[in-house]
């Protein structure tokens, strides 16, 4: 081979190399530029309901209170998020609210003021001037041309909505009403039924016991975990059987693929025929995969926490039969033989030849997915019913909660967190040998 | 037999401790074996009260909804190699979302990698913002991400997709990290010296070193994310989960539609499961890599 060949096959050899690196970032691209054109992520931004963000962005960070004035009672009532549990109840209304000989004033702010009686609803708008819409008869009139409105003024003879940074106020034929906004989650602590609401805390642990019948401290517990708004109580069981559901998944199908693993080790089980049948049904609980347990196990069982826990467990044994008969085939052979030469008999061998060697390694396995099957464990929950992925579903479902589906999303994110904590802990015990 | 050895024999001060101390250590693990089976059956009860349906009831009556689906299924056989033909697309499109959000997923978790490892990072004060950042990425459910999606941009399969992408770019950040440790920082500074910028350090010096085993922990990953993708279909997000929801609500009369699907999730989830460790043992035991 002269020193010509070496040089073109090197160079030959060269030129593919760049070839294949170039190739391979081309084709990722290709494919990715495909998944552009397949799933039309260029018309995104027109599909985005800007209307939608909105919501979910005020409802995460503010609460509105409706002042509503029903035409034919001619009752006022202002209520938080217009639900009964938040209505103020007569004489307690907040102090930018007040009606007198029959004309209501709700302040915004110090420069929107919003007046109303039967009739004529009106507003001072800052940088537009005063505008009043009357009610006559079955139609709604306007002082402004009705042409010339700006885009969030919406009008129609049954109906008039304005939305301003202030706050919103819409006049239909049937009842006359104004949204204030205001920062926070409201009513979180407590909701205006309890006699707690309004006092601040330094008050509630060392003022007067406000209920005759209880101390304010056991009263305040009541109060905060029965809160008719936020169910506190409901949510704290919620998470409980989540991670209840992941525990029991979790450890019952390591206690049912432990054995089960010593059948699937070649070192242990010369019967080909017997570990190759169960290592096919590892596989094959693996292969069908939590979602379709999920499915066949909510026919039989209903929905529940039940469920999710034995779709867990199904799964899970064929994940740990594997690693765990993967780990027993690693064995030291040596440690077992050295306990056999004392004259150990068969579950001795076991006991002190084989199961410690194993148990740290299979103890981490468990704890790492005793981690992630927290989060499995939610949306298993979402699928089948149970836990914190249930509430969390129903709360996006019915599109008007946002600040329950952000108070959800971060216990979860906390519980995931929490338990990727616990489980590190542990973990790392357990591999530097120490307690257990 | 151990007596009447040491019975002539002065005791040995550490034999009894020695001994005082294996007793503790059984007393300690007995007690938590007591306390584990209490948990664990307390926990048992809880869950099968608080469930719709008790647990001696599911049991008998667990193989119900298979045999019906089977039977329906075997009843109409002839149908099912149509079936498969039509719910084809939606499985791809399942599988292009698993596989695009792998993408992704791997690219972004590759950059926050680099940005999270000591020694590699530009901004070495950063590094502990970052991995946090990749922690809360990991701790998001896809499923939370991919519902609000759905509420923001409709359903189908764009919202599976970004909810994929964010976890993975957190869990394979988290992974890749760890193998970024283990870097040899020599060719890294090697390529300084001759004045390469912080991109081409990282491309010529730690990409080729890294990338077998980045590549491995992708491919774990996408066997994962194959799973995830039919889950959130099921929940609105378009794709063979969202076709076997319907056929499932459907109800008896689909039941045929149900046994095709659930028959090519099986087989496509466990054909990547294969192609993917066939793959992974030739990555990680060296043999032919490329």
């Amino acid at each position: 081979m002269t020193v010509a060949d070496i040089y073109t096959q090197t160079t030959g050899r060269f030129s593919r190399q760049r070839l294949m690196t170039a190739a391979i970032p081309l084709g990722v691209l290709a494919y990715l530029a495909y998944i552009f054109v397949a799933f039309d992520i260029g018309g995104l931004m027109g599909r985005l309901r800007v209307d939608n963000v909105m919501t979910l962005l005020s409802d995460t960070y503010s609460y509105k209170t409706h002042v509503t004035r029903d035409t034919r009672t001619g009752d006022v009532t202002v209520a938080i998020e217009g639900e009964r549990r938040g209505t103020y109840a007569p004489g307690t209304e907040p102090s930018w609210v007040s009606t007198l000989d029959g004309v209501t004033t709700v302040g915004l702010d110090a420069d929107n003021i919003v007046t109303f009686d039967a009739d004529t609803t009106s507003w001072d708008i800052p940088g537009y001037g005063l505008l009043t819409a009357t009610r006559s008869g079955r139609e709604i009139t306007l002082n402004r041309n009705p042409d010339t409105l700006p885009d969030w003024i919406s009008y129609s003879s049954a109906r008039v909505d304005v939305k301003t940074s202030a706050g919103r106020l819409s006049v239909t034929r049937n009842r006359t009403e104004v949204f204030r906004y205001a920062f926070g989650w409201e009513l979180f602590w407590f909701t205006l039924d309890s006699p707690y609401y309004g006092h601040s805390l330094f008050a509630l642990l060392f003022g007067p016991q406000l209920d005759p019948a209880q101390s304010n401290l056991v009263g305040m517990w009541d109060g905060f975990w029965g809160n008719a708004m936020w169910h506190h109580g409901e949510v704290a069981w919620a998470l409980g059987e989540t991670i209840l559901m992941a525990f029991l998944g979790t450890f019952g199908a390591a206690i049912i693929a432990f054995p089960l693993g010593f059948l699937a080790a070649r070192n242990f089980t010369p019967l080909a025929a017997l570990r190759f049948s169960v290592r096919r049904v590892f596989d094959f609980v693996r292969g069908v995969d939590g979602l379709i347990w999920t499915i066949l196990l909510s026919r039989a069982f209903g929905p529940g926490p039940l469920t999710g826990t034995l779709a867990i467990l199904l799964t899970d044994t064929g994940t740990f039969g594997k690693i765990f008969s993967e780990a027993l085939e690693n064995v030291d052979n040596r440690q077992i033989e050295g306990v056999q030469s004392t004259g150990a008999n068969v579950v001795q061998r076991y006991c002190f030849g084989v199961i410690p060697q194993v148990v740290p390694v299979l103890l981490s396995q468990v704890l790492y997915l005793l981690e992630s099957n927290t989060r499995s464990a939610t949306i298993i929950g979402a699928i089948t019913g149970g836990g914190i992925g249930l509430l969390l579903t129903q709360a996006i479902i019915t599109h008007k909660d946002w600040e329950e589906v952000s108070y959800y999303i971060v216990l979860i994110i906390l519980m995931v967190m929490a338990m990727d904590w616990l489980s590190g802990v542990l973990r790392r015990r357990v591999i530097s040998g120490r307690a257990v | 037999m151990a007596d009447a050895v040491f019975s002539g024999v002065p005791p040995i001060p550490a034999y009894d401790s020695y001994l005082s101390l294996i007793r503790r250590r059984r007393l300690y693990s007995g007690l938590l074996l007591i306390l584990f089976v209490a948990v664990m059956s307390a926990g048992f009860w809880v869950a099968d009260d608080r469930n719709a349906g008790g647990f001696i009831n599911g049991f008998t009556s667990i193989l119900n909804f298979p045999m019906d689906v089977v039977e329906e299924a075997w009843r109409k056989r002839a149908l099912i190699p149509g079936l498969l033909v039509e719910y084809f697309p939606a499985l791809v499109e399942t599988l292009n979302i698993a596989a695009a959000g792998t993408i992704i997923g791997a690219v972004s978790g590759f950059v926050l990698s680099l940005l999270a490892s000591s020694g590699l990072a530009p901004w070495p004060r950063m590094i502990g913002v970052f991995r946090r950042f990749m922690d809360i990425l990991r701790a998001f459910p896809d499923i939370v991400i991919a519902l609000v999606l759905i509420y923001l941009l409709g359903g189908g399969p764009v919202p599976a997709l970004i909810a994929i992408a964010l976890h993975t770019a957190g869990a394979l950040g988290k992974l890749f990290s760890e193998v970024n440790e283990n870097v040899d920082l020599k060719p890294v500074e090697g390529l300084a010296s001759v004045g390469a910028s912080w991109a081409q350090r990282m491309l010529f010096g730690v990409v080729p070193q890294v990338a077998p085993n980045y590549l491995s922990y992708a491919l774990l990953r996408f066997e994962v994310n194959v799973r995830a993708s039919a889950i959130l279909g099921f929940v609105g997000a378009g794709g063979i989960g969202y076709e076997l929801k319907n056929a499932i609500t459907w109800g008896p009369g689909k039941f045929d539609a149900a046994a095709a699907i659930f028959l090519l999730l099986f087989l496509s989830i466990v054909f990547f499961d294969q192609i993917s460790s066939y793959f992974r043992e030739r990555l990680t035991h060296g043999g032919a890599a490329r």
